[in-house]
């Protein structure tokens, strides 16, 4: 089976966010797959050894992606193609990505392509079946369950919460969610042989795409942080007077009730 | 004048609320817009077109199909693609739940246009909507602008106020014929695991246990609370993980992001993962034995205790006030 994987390099949210200017600061920052992509990767690894064939990870990004798609080899993944859009592409949204991942996809003859559900950093969750869309083949989001036999995938897809069973054809494109199935993490052995796995370095020239055939459709105009939160009102006394205090709160300061 | 899309969303046959917001979101793009709203199903939806009208909508347009019964992504592009093609419309809302999510960047892929997903808020630069959202598990916020194209959005349920219903609004309701057809994702069955009554991500007071609530049968105390305040019960991944709920209840960076009026967190730690899913709440509340706990930081109020006794005694002296 032809597998491929959407990787993103995302930015650690468990890492205090700095903005200046309307943009983050992230100099310093702690970079990271993507989690749902990581579930991503592991399903398509799962997979591969299942049905046999190969796992290709693909990221549009920069060259510091390098270091999330040789984990993702070190995870097990066969092959890497690193998109690199730092020279091209100044300020690209879902519709860029997409468009890139579209024209890399078109003679790739993919059996079945994971993405995670959303990406932590931007989380529109568009560019999955947005790709689908554009390539003509099934999607399926939000699953939690994959299986494959001969030509058809019987799917869980979680629907906020409830699940519905789902039984569609190859060549499908998958996102992913928690529940799906637990990412290992690289052993010593995988990450030596991750040095050695080929990694790919393309420009949309390559993909016979311009600035122009990618440009974005939508613009962020300012970044900000919320309101810095008042320090809360922890009560104080018997138990049955904070109750009582709590309720009283509720309903003429905060006026929620 | 402009003319704004509101594709409608219904759940278990009643429209969701979200539907209503995205009306008023529509309102808040441009308030002279022609709103006309869009419904897709299997039975007759002329009762739901008339709510959406009562909320604000200008007309509705209906397609009815018997292959539209259940959402699927396919069936459901088709029959609102064909309604984009009469009506031409500058702006496509919707929101931003499972159903929204799925097929929005289809049909933004399909159109071309960009699309700005899970807007909380609304604002002008001039005669530009300006989108708000929430960026890095709500730790940010972006402003973003449609650059080229239709203004195409989806809205986080619960931020965006609807509109107040008034029946003696009036106008169109035009039935639309699609052929739907060449469904390849078929639903054979659906397992129904979230909890009966008020969904998450739309409700207004949401009760949250964590490790603390120790046990499955622990959680009993949250869902009594819940039914006195008509809210819905959530959990961490640390309850989820330690199989007290399932994992259809879990708020949090990996689960559901929720922005409830009320949220009572009960024996919540306040891991980073956790605050991602619900730190937008208005208004929150702690109760937690463990008085250097992190949920104390992001909440309004707070309680030092034993949950087991303080639930209890908040259920009865809630039933005195609501």
């Amino acid at each position: 089976m032809n597998i491929y994987v959407l990787l993103k390099r995302t930015f650690d949210t468990e890492e205090k966010i700095v903005v200046s200017d309307g943009r983050i600061e992230d100099e310093s920052a702690e970079y990271i797959i993507n989690p749902y992509d990581e579930y991503a990767v592991e399903e398509a690894i799962k997979q591969r050894d299942e049905h046999g064939g190969e796992v290709t990870v693909v990221t549009v990004g920069d060259e510091e992606s390098e270091k999330q798609l040789r984990t993702a080899l070190a995870m097990g993944a066969d092959k890497a193609v690193l998109i690199n859009t730092e020279d091209d592409v100044e300020d690209g949204d879902q519709y860029t990505t997409a468009k890139i991942l579209e024209s890399f996809f078109e003679d790739k003859e993919a059996d079945l392509i994971l993405a995670g559900n959303v990406a932590i950093d931007e989380a529109s969750g568009q560019v999955g079946p947005r790709l689908a869309e554009s390539l003509g083949i099934n999607y399926v989001t939000t699953i939690t369950a994959l299986e494959i036999d001969g030509e058809s995938a019987n799917i869980d897809k979680d629907v906020e919460g409830d699940v519905e069973k789902i039984e569609t054809a190859l060549p499908v494109l998958v996102t992913c969610q928690q529940g799906l199935n637990e990412p290992r993490y690289p052993s010593l052995p995988g990450i030596m042989k991750a040095k050695k796995k080929p990694l790919e370095e393309l420009e949309i020239d390559d993909l016979d795409l311009d600035e122009d055939d990618v440009e974005a459709k939508t613009e962020t105009i300012d970044i900000f942080l919320p309101p810095e939160k008042e320090a809360g009102k922890v009560l104080e006394g018997e138990i049955d007077d904070q109750v009582k205090e709590l309720i009283s709160l509720l309903k003429n300061d905060a006026k929620v009730l | 004048m402009s003319k704004l899309l509101v594709i409608g969303e219904a759940r278990d046959g009643e429209l969701r609320n979200v539907t209503f917001e995205a009306v008023a979101a529509a309102k808040k793009i441009d308030t002279d817009a022609e709103v006309v709203g869009v419904l897709c199903g299997g039975d007759d939806l002329n009762g739901p077109a008339q709510e959406v009208i009562y909320y604000g909508a200008d007309r509705v347009v209906t397609v009815k199909h018997n292959l539209l019964e259940a959402y699927t992504s396919e069936g459901y592009s088709q029959a609102v693609l064909a309604v984009i093609d009469d009506e031409a419309p500058d702006g496509v809302i919707m929101g931003h739940t499972a159903i929204g999510k799925d097929l929005t960047p289809k049909l933004a892929a399909k159109l071309e246009t960009g699309l700005i997903s899970d807007a909380t808020d609304i604002e002008h630069d001039g005669d530009k909507a300006v989108f708000i959202r929430p960026i890095y598990s709500g730790k940010a916020f972006e402003k973003k602008v449609i650059s080229s194209g239709l203004t195409f959005a989806t809205i986080r349920p619960n931020n965006i106020p609807a509109l107040d219903r008034d029946d003696s609004r009036t106008g169109e309701v035009t039935a639309k014929d699609v052929d739907v057809k060449d469904i390849h994702t078929v639903i054979k069955d659906v397992i129904r695991k979230a909890s009966e009554g008020v969904d998450l991500s739309e409700a207004n007071v949401i009760i949250a246990g964590g490790r603390g609530v120790k046990s499955a049968d622990g959680f009993k105390p949250l869902y009594e609370l819940a039914d006195v305040l008509g809210g819905a019960v959530g959990a961490s991944r640390g309850a989820c993980d330690a199989e007290y709920c399932d994992y259809s209840l879990q708020i949090g960076q990996t689960g559901k992001v929720v922005t409830p009026d009320l949220y009572i967190a009960v024996g919540i730690s306040g891991a980073i993962q956790h605050l991602a899913g619900m730190s937008n709440s208005k208004v929150i509340v702690a109760i937690n034995k463990d008085p250097e706990a992190n949920i104390f930081n992001v909440a309004d109020y707070g309680i030092v205790g034993d949950i087991f006794e303080v639930i209890p005694k908040l259920t009865e002296e809630f039933k005195q006030v609501v």
